[in-house]
């Protein structure tokens, strides 16, 4: 009931922080003004992996893990908050690939939205405050599916 | 000692194959012999009646570019006098001299005795990403900046290998991810016992040069947006030269000229906006119509899109003291996608001449409008003199990304030639008269619309390792790519500290399989003379001595030695890892001569290894992984540097 009213409340917020739900079909940004450049801005990550404040708020799994209409959906918004400009497909690129077995924060769904809700200190940003809480787990659910032979798969939780 | 080992035979066939047939089957006697007789320091090279190589000469080296200088032929190119106010003995800026040449005239190792060649000293840097950086040398002391964490060491050359002080800048770890092409830095400069470099987090700071302390920093952009720093500073008079790195991010892009003295900046010219701010005004005189008008920093992008447009200026610098004027080009707009930025997205793809007091624009040339294909033209302009349809020319030759090397009235910014230098398939031609490139438009990528073939590459038929020159041969010499891609436009949306780029692309060889060329090019005859293929693209610059030998690494771990006037290969070292750097010779406190290089493979070419990428996703390192996923086989990662001397 706890972790129940956690998630309810990260929602919430996530999604009082977030005035855009869904991204507008096929338009691009044409960023004509400083004031909405600043609040597309992202934060840097933490300055040292011990910052890491909410770990415990997550749950261990992802609630979407799976399902194939979040994974579909968690594609279309890995492209749209620029995932895909760093990580590629899952090669990799600026950032680390995604596909392999190595995963310096852990593979576990939670250990995943925690890089994408509150960056790492290597340059991996904070989407802390641009993301609802669904659409985080929803990238999460299709990060965990893309891995051709991902080492998540033996760790028991996903 | 190392010799060219059973490659030479396959070079002759190579060679018997090219434009060198007459010479081939010296060539590869001379080979042949050189196998033969290891250790043979004194035998000499044939005779190539081109060019007469007067062994005398050699010996009492002396001063090469000053019979350049006389050369009463005017029949090939010779460098422009900004490249005689160098000291040959030292390296003290990356392209060695303000007109860019990286030659040296040493002449102690030469083709007669190159054979010989063998390492004196190294050093483990004990990092696993790309070494980019040309090392300096000043006074006896060797300065080198290494990747992330742009450690700066100085090494003490009165004792081979020591190192006198290292100077840790402790730039920000967040850097990192908003780095486009690998955590690379591409050297320091020098200016009044100071050693100037950026850091990665986009500060620029010097550092006393004896004791290894600083003495000014100054932050220059904000990762926050995606700026980052990595280029190689330039020092003009009292003034050092700094550009942004980042336009793959969507930042606008820049230049500035800080005070040596205090790091304080002094002027700001940005490559996109209003006049102000690009610092055009009433002494700017464009040659081409197309670059004419009022404000065309804004009016040729969509409603504010400027201000995100890219145009960063990470490249080359070079200066022309007799005019007074500072070069230097600007990178690709922003987005990638073409289709979301219509106009002609200025001035993004520029060549721009600045007065380096004010930073005022004297002309621009924008090479590339609307920026279709995405290069970047921060590649160096080389100042040559050289004789043009009868009259000498003060020009500057650049081996541009799309694959033509660009001939350029280096006072007035006419394009006097536009030759193409490998196979190209997007650009036909260079329209003399309007300067505008002839595009074959069936290549045109758009909106999920795949444009396929198209040569060169985003990456260029030329990146940024920087070409040298010599006086003695008057050529250019081009580290060049033979690479095509694939590349479709998608929908992208600006969030800041994030990547801009709306395309997927995928990088291949082009035609012959290969990926990379050293070309040696005769910037007069505008031709080919002879070229050296190899496996990876040529990601590592090069160098030219007074001993006719051109120097330059492979990112499968050779370090080589061609007759620069036959490109015959005459010597080779096997590094422990890929070579992305361009190589420097200079003369030791024992008055030797050296040639050093950093290995390290990286870069945007090499982050498959630096960065471990995985070679399956055609995608990854925005299309690079798929044209090397051959290299982690070939190269594993880490930082050294390698001296070399004759014994």
């Amino acid at each position: 009931v706890t972790r129940a009213l956690l998630i309810a409340t990260l929602v919430v917020a996530g999604i009082a922080a977030c005035k855009r739900h869904d991204p507008p079909e096929r338009s691009f940004v044409t960023t004509s003004d400083e004031s909405r450049d600043q609040a597309q801005r992202l934060r840097a990550g933490p300055g040292s992996p011990d910052s890491i404040r909410l770990v415990r708020s997550l749950p261990e799994r992802n609630p979407l893990a799976g399902d194939r209409h979040a994974i579909q959906e968690g594609r279309r918004l890995y492209r749209w908050m620029n995932c895909i400009g760093c990580h590629a497909e899952g090669g990799g690129s600026i950032g680390p690939p995604l596909w392999d077995d190595e995963w310096r924060y852990g593979a576990r769904g939670q250990d995943i939205a925690e890089s994408i809700l509150h960056g790492r200190p290597d340059g991996m940003p904070a989407y802390e405050g641009h993301l609802p809480e669904d659409q985080l787990w929803k990238i999460v659910a299709y990060v965990q599916s893309m891995a051709p032979r991902g080492g998540y798969y033996n760790h028991g939780v996903r | 000692m190392r010799l060219v080992r059973s490659e030479s035979k396959s070079r002759c066939r190579h060679q018997a194959n090219g434009a060198n047939l007459r010479w081939a089957p010296l060539s590869c006697a001379l080979a042949a012999m050189l196998l033969a007789s290891a250790g043979c320091k004194d035998r000499l090279p044939e005779e190539d009646p081109r060019f007469p190589l007067d062994m005398a000469k050699l010996v009492e080296k002396s001063d090469e570019r000053g019979d350049a200088r006389e050369d009463a032929a005017q029949t090939r190119a010779r460098p422009a006098a900004a490249a005689f106010e160098s000291s040959d003995g030292d390296w003290t800026t990356a392209l060695k001299d303000f007109a860019g040449t990286r030659y040296s005239s040493l002449d102690e190792i030469h083709i007669g005795n190159v054979s010989g060649l063998s390492l004196a000293w190294s050093h483990d840097f004990g990092l696993a990403r790309g070494q980019d950086a040309t090392p300096i040398v000043v006074d006896g002391t060797m300065y080198v900046v290494t990747s992330f964490p742009n450690r700066l060491y100085a090494f003490d050359l009165a004792r081979p290998g020591t190192v006198r002080w290292v100077f840790e800048p402790n730039p920000e770890r967040a850097a990192q991810g908003v780095a486009c092409c690998d955590h690379v830095n591409r050297g320091a400069a020098y200016a009044n016992g100071r050693v100037i470099f950026a850091t990665l987090d986009a500060h620029a700071v010097a550092v006393d040069a004896t004791s290894g302390t600083e003495v000014w920093r100054t932050r220059l952009g904000d990762i926050g947006r995606g700026e980052t720093m990595t280029m190689a500073p330039l020092v003009v008079g009292s003034r050092v030269f700094f550009g942004n790195s980042g336009a793959e991010f969507g930042v606008r892009g820049w230049l500035k000229a800080l005070d040596v003295a205090s790091g304080a900046v002094e002027w700001t010219a940005y490559s996109t906006g209003p006049d102000s701010d690009v610092l055009i005004g009433a002494s700017f005189r464009p040659f081409y119509e197309k670059d004419r008008g009022r404000d065309l920093g804004v009016a040729s992008w969509p409603a504010g899109q400027w201000k995100i447009g890219g145009g960063t200026v990470w490249g080359w610098l070079t200066y022309d003291p007799e005019s007074d004027l500072l070069y230097h080009g600007t990178a690709n707009a922003a987005p990638w996608n073409p289709e979301s930025r219509p106009g002609d997205n200025k001035w993004a793809a520029t060549l721009f001449a600045r007065r380096p007091s004010t930073g005022e624009a004297i002309w621009a040339y924008q090479w590339d409008p609307h920026n279709v294909f995405s290069w970047d033209g921060v590649n160096e302009s080389t100042l040559v003199d050289l004789p043009h349809e009868g009259t000498m020319r003060r020009a500057l030759v650049r081996a541009e990304r799309n694959g033509f090397v660009y001939t350029i009235d280096r006072l007035s910014g006419e394009v006097l030639d536009a030759t193409r230098y490998v196979h190209t398939t997007a650009v036909k031609d260079v329209d003399r008269s309007t300067g505008q490139p002839i595009r074959d438009l069936k290549h045109m990528p758009g909106y999920e619309k795949a444009g396929r073939g198209i040569c060169p590459a985003v990456a260029g038929a030329k990146n940024r390792e920087p070409t040298a020159f010599s006086p003695r041969t008057g050529y250019l010499y081009i580290p060049a790519n033979n690479i095509c891609m694939d590349v479709e436009g998608t929908e992208v949306n600006h969030i800041a500290g994030t990547p801009y780029l709306g395309a997927n692309v995928k990088m291949y060889a082009g035609p012959g399989g290969f990926l990379g060329e050293m070309i040696a090019w005769d910037p007069v005859a505008r031709k080919r003379v002879w070229s050296q293929t190899e496996r990876f693209v040529t990601w590592g610059g090069a160098l030219v001595t007074g001993g006719d030998l051109l120097f330059y690494g492979t990112m499968d771990r050779h370090f080589k030695a061609l007759d620069a006037r036959t490109g015959r290969a005459l010597w080779q070292f096997e590094t422990k890892t890929g070579i992305i750097a361009p190589p420097i010779s200079y003369r030791g406190p024992d008055g030797r001569q050296y040639v050093a290089v950093l290995s390290g493979p990286g870069g945007w070419a090499g982050s498959v290894v630096s960065a471990r990428l995985d070679p399956r996703d055609q995608t990854g390192a925005r299309g690079f992984s798929n044209a090397m996923a051959d290299l982690p086989a070939h190269t594993g990662r880490g930082g050294h540097l390698y001296v070399f001397r004759l014994p």
